[in-house]
């Protein structure tokens, strides 16, 4: 299944939601995506992961990547990922650069 | 953020200048070895001395067959090394390894096979063993794959906790062995990450040093024996046996199918430093898992036989590490690698030091003699990178080399004290006459390191080979059946005694012997100077059913039992007030070795030897009893720490303390729990001040010091 990425500004809050999978195919979209995010200059960028059923290596890859293009500044959010998702994040150590949230 | 476009430098060696194989490459950095991301490609480097041509080989990530062979042209071969960069690679998602061809003649030690596809020595991530215990497909013909990875994890404000050596107290863990039990109830059992849920036990234990079994990556699967009784595949499960040695194990990781086990083990060991706990990890550089010439070819091998291993006139392999090869670690380009693998450990993962498995090998030269002045280890000792590592020797080899107190430390290394080990065991089944030499042993041993200070001394009384501490005093000869080998495997001087049954027994009897020769070993452990070490488990009284060889045992045997904590708490009590003791008291950790003198402050010396009668120890050969009292390093007071592994009581005259002191007890074997010890600060005060009854079998401890205030 293929990502659909969108991308929107709430307030100070810059929106990017995700459905689909983000495995290496799909994360270059994401790529560019967090790229237009991160020259908004918003106080937090929030990844909206609900609809993501699947997460591969290069998915979680691209938020160590996001971290790094928006700069320590800013608070990357990510809301709503299911269960398995939430727990590769958390394994691999990543919940100390995102914050991890159910909404 | 990213530069706007007018301030990017453009890179000239950013653009192609040949192609190869359908890609653009240009000549790539010889420097560093590996493969390294650079502005859009990937630089591969490797080195071999004697191949005639090397080819890059790419697969897709997990395919079985290679998506592209680059030969390097010759023109990118820079004296032995060959070096290209290849652009437009989606650098996650491919695996790479090398083909060298050259000579096939092992009688001049050139094994060359342009069939074999070879492993990058310098990869930091390996794929191919992702999870464990999988069995692998070994119809595939390159198994262990070299991956790109990238060095972007964000430390934070993480540094080098920087404990001095002689505050430390070690804790010998095993990454899967730690959580890998149903009862640990961690997230992701037997993992960086299960033991990372686990730090609250390691901080409420009191140790400040975690000392992991290898954690480079390993084939567990590399057994080919089964355990006879139950038919069960064995493991190697310890996994001295390094496939590669810049990759830490991915089946070690819960995120190794992702390939995050660099993130997953970097986040343990920020979580670690942020506790107050440093990370030494045990490496294993005097062989590989290459084996001998019967052995797999996968990647010393097939790049430069000669260079790498010690190989005999008629091109054999040299085995002075008993694993079938050795590394020929005083080579000028392998001990460069080996200095170049410990940099990577310590920038790139934070590591606080490293224990050396059979570190005499290091000092062995090329045809195996020992030499004066390895040149590793001097390297290693004054390296600027390595600079405030511990670095700690197994000082023995399998070919019988034994350097205790001799091994070449250049004022930096210190040693697992075996003599330690094998003195404190035979005083506490009581053996006579040892008195003499628990004293020195006690003392920092400054026979051996009378030049190094009491923290060249890891002292320890069990390890991960070996028995465990229940094991030590509930058997008399081990029991390796399990292991496949008709109990041939193991050591057979153990030094252990059973208190009167061989194994599990009901007898109460017993039973209280030996959780109190437990308590006596930790007592005397905590108490010496030199550097503790523990072994995990050994707080809980794990028991491996006194098979004193685990090392192919990925089961019960070896798996740390978290329902013991619970079961065994007056022990894991009695072990946390042992550490919070030798935390309060400085003249345990003195890193001087005691010399007699008197303490100004104090009118005693910094170490008296006492006996039945203050100041008169025995040192008789049937003697069974030391006292030994210190003081006078830091606090004003004075530890009396008196042995007793007769079978009978002593009546014990304590020396008179100066000034308004008195003796306080903190600690007697002899007495039930909970008056087995006290929190160190709260000691009773004795009514008999001038006497002490130590039971037998027993360790008493007091402390000499102001009383507390009327209440």
């Amino acid at each position: 299944m293929p990502l659909s990425v969108s991308l929107s500004i709430e307030g100070d809050t810059t929106v990017i939601e995700l459905e689909g999978e983000l495995d290496a195919k799909t994360a270059p979209d994401f790529h560019q995506t967090i790229e237009k995010a991160a020259g908004h200059g918003t106080s937090t960028v929030e990844i909206r992961m609900a609809g993501v059923g699947y997460m591969a290596s290069a998915g979680l890859r691209s938020l160590v990547f996001a971290q790094q293009k928006v700069g320590e500044h800013v608070t990357i959010k990510v809301v709503g990922a299911i269960e398995p998702v939430a727990r590769t994040i958390r394994t691999a150590g990543l919940d100390r650069s995102v914050v991890l949230s159910d909404d | 953020m990213s530069e706007p476009a007018s301030e990017q430098v453009l890179r000239v060696d950013a653009y192609p200048t040949h192609e190869v194989g359908g890609y653009r490459v240009r000549a790539g950095k010889p420097f560093p070895f590996g493969a390294n991301v650079v502005p859009g490609g990937v630089s591969f480097s490797v080195f071999s001395d004697q191949a005639t041509s090397m080819t890059l080989v790419i697969y897709k990530r997990g395919e079985p067959e290679p998506m592209a062979e680059l030969e390097f042209p010759q023109e990118f071969r820079t004296g032995s090394v060959f070096a290209m960069t290849v652009f437009g690679l989606d650098h996650e998602n491919i695996e790479y390894g090398y083909r060298a061809d050259g000579p096939y003649d092992p009688v001049t030690g050139h094994r060359f096979d342009a069939r074999q596809v070879l492993s990058d020595p310098y990869a930091r991530l390996i794929a191919g063993r992702d999870v464990w215990g999988v069995e692998p497909d070994r119809s595939r013909g390159y198994q262990y794959r070299s991956r790109v990875c990238l060095q972007d994890f964000d430390w934070g404000d993480d540094t080098p906790l920087g404990i001095p050596a002689e505050d430390l107290v070690v804790y010998e863990t095993h990454v899967r062995g730690f959580t890998r039990h149903p009862s640990s109830q961690v997230t992701a059992p037997g993992t960086f990450a299960g033991l990372r849920e686990k730090i609250p036990y390691l901080k409420e234990l009191g140790i400040n040093c975690i000392e992991l079994l290898p954690v480079f990556e390993f084939d567990e699967s590399d057994n080919p024996r089964t355990n006879p009784e139950t038919g069960e595949q064995l493991f190697d499960y310890w996994g001295y046996n390094t496939v590669s040695f810049f990759a830490p194990k991915a089946g070690y990781a819960a995120t190794g199918r992702y390939g995050m086990q660099g993130d997953e083990f970097r986040t343990l060991i920020k979580d670690l430093h942020a506790a107050g706990i440093e990370v030494i990890l045990d490496v294993v550089f005097n062989h590989t898992a290459e084996g001998n010439e019967q052995g797999p070819t996968i990647s010393f091998k097939g790049l430069d036989n000669a260079t790498y291993y010690m190989l005999t006139p008629e091109g054999y392999y040299f085995n002075f590490s008993g694993t079938g090869n050795t590394v020929n670690c005083n080579h000028p380009v392998v001990r460069n690698f080996v200095l170049d693998c410990l940099r990577h450990w310590v920038a790139d993962y934070h590591i606080d030091g490293f224990r050396f498995d059979l570190a005499a090998i290091l000092g062995r030269s090329a045809d195996g003699t020992p030499l004066p002045n390895p040149p590793l280890l001097e390297l290693l000792a004054y390296d600027p990178v390595l600079r405030h590592t511990k670095l700690i020797a197994e000082a023995w080899d399998a070919g019988g080399l034994y350097e205790v107190g001799n091994f070449p430390a250049y004022g930096r290394w210190a040693e697992w004290n075996g003599k330690y080990r094998d003195t404190v065991r035979s005083f506490l089944k009581g053996d006579p006459g040892i008195t003499g030499e628990l004293a020195t042993r006690i003392a920092g041993s400054p026979d051996l390191y009378s030049t190094r200070g009491t923290s060249a001394s890891v002292n320890f009384l069990t390890a991960h080979d070996g028995f465990s501490l229940a094991d030590l005093v509930s058997y008399n000869d081990k029991h390796n059946e399990a292991n496949g080998e008709g109990n041939n495997d193991g050591g057979n001087d153990n030094a252990s005694w059973n208190c009167g049954a061989e194994g599990p027994t009901d007898d109460p009897g017993v039973n209280a012997l030996r959780l109190r020769q437990m308590k006596n070993a930790l007592a005397v452990l905590f108490t010496s100077q030199g550097i503790p070490m523990l072994l995990s488990g050994d707080e809980v009284a794990r028991t491996q059913q006194g098979n004193n060889n685990t090392y192919c045992q990925d089961n019960e045997l070896s798996w740390f039992d978290w329902s013991q904590v619970d079961e065994n708490s007056e022990l894991l009590r009695f072990t946390r007030e042992m550490i919070a003791f030798r935390r309060r008291h400085r003249e345990l950790r003195s890193t001087s070795h005691p010399t007699g003198q008197l303490r100004d402050t104090l009118g005693l010396p910094d170490i008296s030897w006492h006996g039945e009668r203050a100041w008169q120890p025995d040192w008789s050969a049937e003697s069974r009893l030391l006292a030994v009292a210190r003081c006078g390093t830091g606090d004003d007071d004075v530890v009396y720490a008196a042995m007793n592994s007769h079978w009978e009581a002593h009546d014990l005259e304590l020396p008179a303390l100066p000034g308004g002191r008195s003796w306080h007890l903190f600690a007697d074997t002899g007495a039930e729990a909970p008056y087995d010890i006290r929190t160190p600060g709260a000691e009773l005060e004795l009514e008999n001040a001038g006497k002490y009854l130590i039971g037998p079998r027993s360790v008493v401890i007091l402390v000499g010091r102001t009383p507390d205030a009327e209440l």
